[in-house]
């Protein structure tokens, strides 16, 4: 069984769709790339798979999505145990208001982890996975928003692998990277995929095409076509993603 | 030269005149002070509670209106900062911000930010008068509270909403609840701007004299208890101006110094140790 499966999702914001009617399964332990041009849906299907959507003003999700067989959407679910399940990599990075150390001991901690050699094998652990580590292992005291942004979000990518996730859902997460940073992200995902399911919502087609095992395609809020990257980019069947693929629409 | 640059330099102009007259009336409000106090301002003034008859003697200093202003100063912040505190977590978005109740204390606050504070000072009198309190350090400590916490409020919601929702988001994307996102994320990232809120209730508070003059009273003792009335600097510059004595005018002025210096010395430390936690602040 599939780790993750939409069923039926529905998004509105404030009574406009935003998503109509998408099923799918996501893959495990790949990296699942959703594409399309701009406004069609991708964050919105991202951030329904770990209810930020919640937070947004005026949103009304119907469907489900399940999650280990459990429907995330239902309002009983708890959340906490939900998030902790999911970590989530967004477009730019925030780091929280404190140190490196801090920043990636915060999930652990907020989940009642006080053992001070446990947090310090933690924060070490994932800050290698994120290559991080000779980097920074000098100044884990200071404060995360001093790092330059590539670094941040490699600290972002650490933190949200500290909780022991299961799923990554990353927004976009090197649009605001430059090229040297944004290959590292790449490649630190590239190897994560071996133990976690990767969904990735990305613009740049180039990328879905590095990185993507399986890929979603959204055009207008509607699932046009998902499968293998091989096949949706080497065959694509729907008019509108040979359009898209071949740059036609963008 | 163009009229496009003309109108450029015209306007520029204009905001440098305006600066530069808020930064002179700065000095001249200094500059007299300093002229007309400084004769007066011995160690004395600072050290001796007032001698030689009432708050009009010539002698002594005013050590009683510095101690029961920093009493009521410190008080009415503390306490205008427990209530304000919770207001402005809950007019957050993730709690209340957007329901009825918020829409309506974000009025109350406007409202009140704009009531005078002799009105508050009757206020509070009014409500002693019901419990038969007299004029006293509480009843000061009250109605300053009243005064401060529209203000403090206002300008610490301002800087709440300032929180990048990303920030908030990236919180509780790992799980965190509400309140830990608020105590450990939202607080320190805003708490340059809130110590800043404090600071400008607190200069608010020490400096006023109208919400003390029937709650806080007058006396030439030092505070020493909650229930006993105490003196505060803006009410000994109010009562020493009045008189027709050069030298007890004089005082006065000193007194409006020691006032001054007072707000100074307690900006300069709290945003010292702010400074510490604006290494955080994402720009």
């Amino acid at each position: 069984m599939s780790h993750i499966s939409i069923r039926e999702l529905n998004v509105f914001y404030d009574g406009h769709p935003a998503l109509r009617d998408v099923s799918v399964d996501i893959p495990d332990r790949q990296i699942t790339a959703i594409i399309g041009p701009s406004g069609c849906g991708k964050t919105t299907l991202l951030r329904c798979c770990n209810r930020l959507i919640d937070l947004t003003d005026g949103a009304r999700v119907q469907g489900s999505v399940l999650i280990d067989g459990v429907n995330i959407l239902d309002p009983s679910v708890d959340i906490i145990a939900l998030r902790k399940k999911t970590g989530y990599l967004a477009q730019r990075p925030y780091p929280l208001p404190m140190s490196i150390y801090d920043n990636v001991a915060y999930g652990p901690r907020i989940h009642g982890l006080r053992d001070r050699r446990r947090l310090d094998q933690i924060v070490e652990h994932c800050l290698r996975a994120t290559s991080l580590w000779e980097e920074v292992r000098e100044r884990l005291r200071s404060p995360a928003a001093k790092l330059s942004v590539g670094q941040q979000q490699r600290v972002c990518l650490a933190r949200a692998l500290a909780v022991e996730p299961e799923v990554l859902l990353g927004d976009e997460p090197t649009s605001a990277l430059d090229p040297i940073s944004a290959q590292q992200v790449e490649r630190r995902l590239v190897e994560l995929k071996a133990d976690y399911t990767i969904v990735l919502v990305t613009h740049i087609l180039r990328q879905a095409k590095r990185l993507a095992d399986y890929v979603i395609f959204l055009y207008m809020g509607e699932l046009v076509e998902h499968g293998s990257a091989g096949d949706v980019f080497q065959n694509p069947r729907d008019d509108r993603t040979k359009a898209y693929l071949g740059g036609e629409v963008s | 030269m163009s009229a496009r640059r003309l109108e450029e330099a015209f306007f520029r102009a204009l905001m440098i005149a305006a600066t530069l007259l808020v930064a002179a009336s700065l000095f001249g409000v200094l500059a007299v002070v300093l002229v007309k106090g400084l004769p007066a301002l011995t160690l004395d003034m600072v050290t001796k509670t007032p001698r030689g008859g009432y708050y009009l003697g010539k002698e002594g200093g005013v050590l009683n209106a510095i101690a029961g202003s920093l009493c009521l100063g410190i008080g009415a912040t503390a306490a205008a900062l427990l209530l304000a505190l919770p207001i402005v977590f809950y007019l957050q978005d993730e709690y209340g911000g957007r329901s009825r109740l918020a829409g309506m204390a974000r009025l109350a606050l406007d409202v009140l930010w704009g009531v005078p504070s002799i009105v508050y000072g009757a206020f509070g009198f009014a409500i002693m008068l019901y419990f038969g309190l007299r004029a006293s350090l509480l009843g000061g400590i009250i109605a300053l509270c009243l005064v401060e916490m529209p203000i403090m409020a206002r300008a610490m919601h301002e800087v709440v909403r300032m929180v990048p929702a990303e920030l908030k988001e990236a919180s509780y994307a790992l799980g965190a609840t509400r309140l830990e996102t608020g105590r450990q994320v939202v607080w320190r990232y805003a708490l340059p701007g809130i110590v800043t809120a404090v600071l400008l209730a607190f200069g608010r508070g020490i400096g006023d004299a109208a919400a003390v003059l029937f709650t806080a009273g007058y006396t030439d003792y030092l505070p020493s208890s909650l229930t006993e009335p105490v003196a505060s600097l803006p009410l000994a510059v109010f009562f020493q101006i009045g008189t027709p004595f050069p030298q007890v005018q004089q005082r006065a002025y000193a007194s409006g110094a020691i006032l001054l210096a007072i707000v100074l010395l307690l900006s300069v430390i709290c945003r010292l140790l702010a400074r510490r936690s604006d290494v955080h602040v994402l720009r």
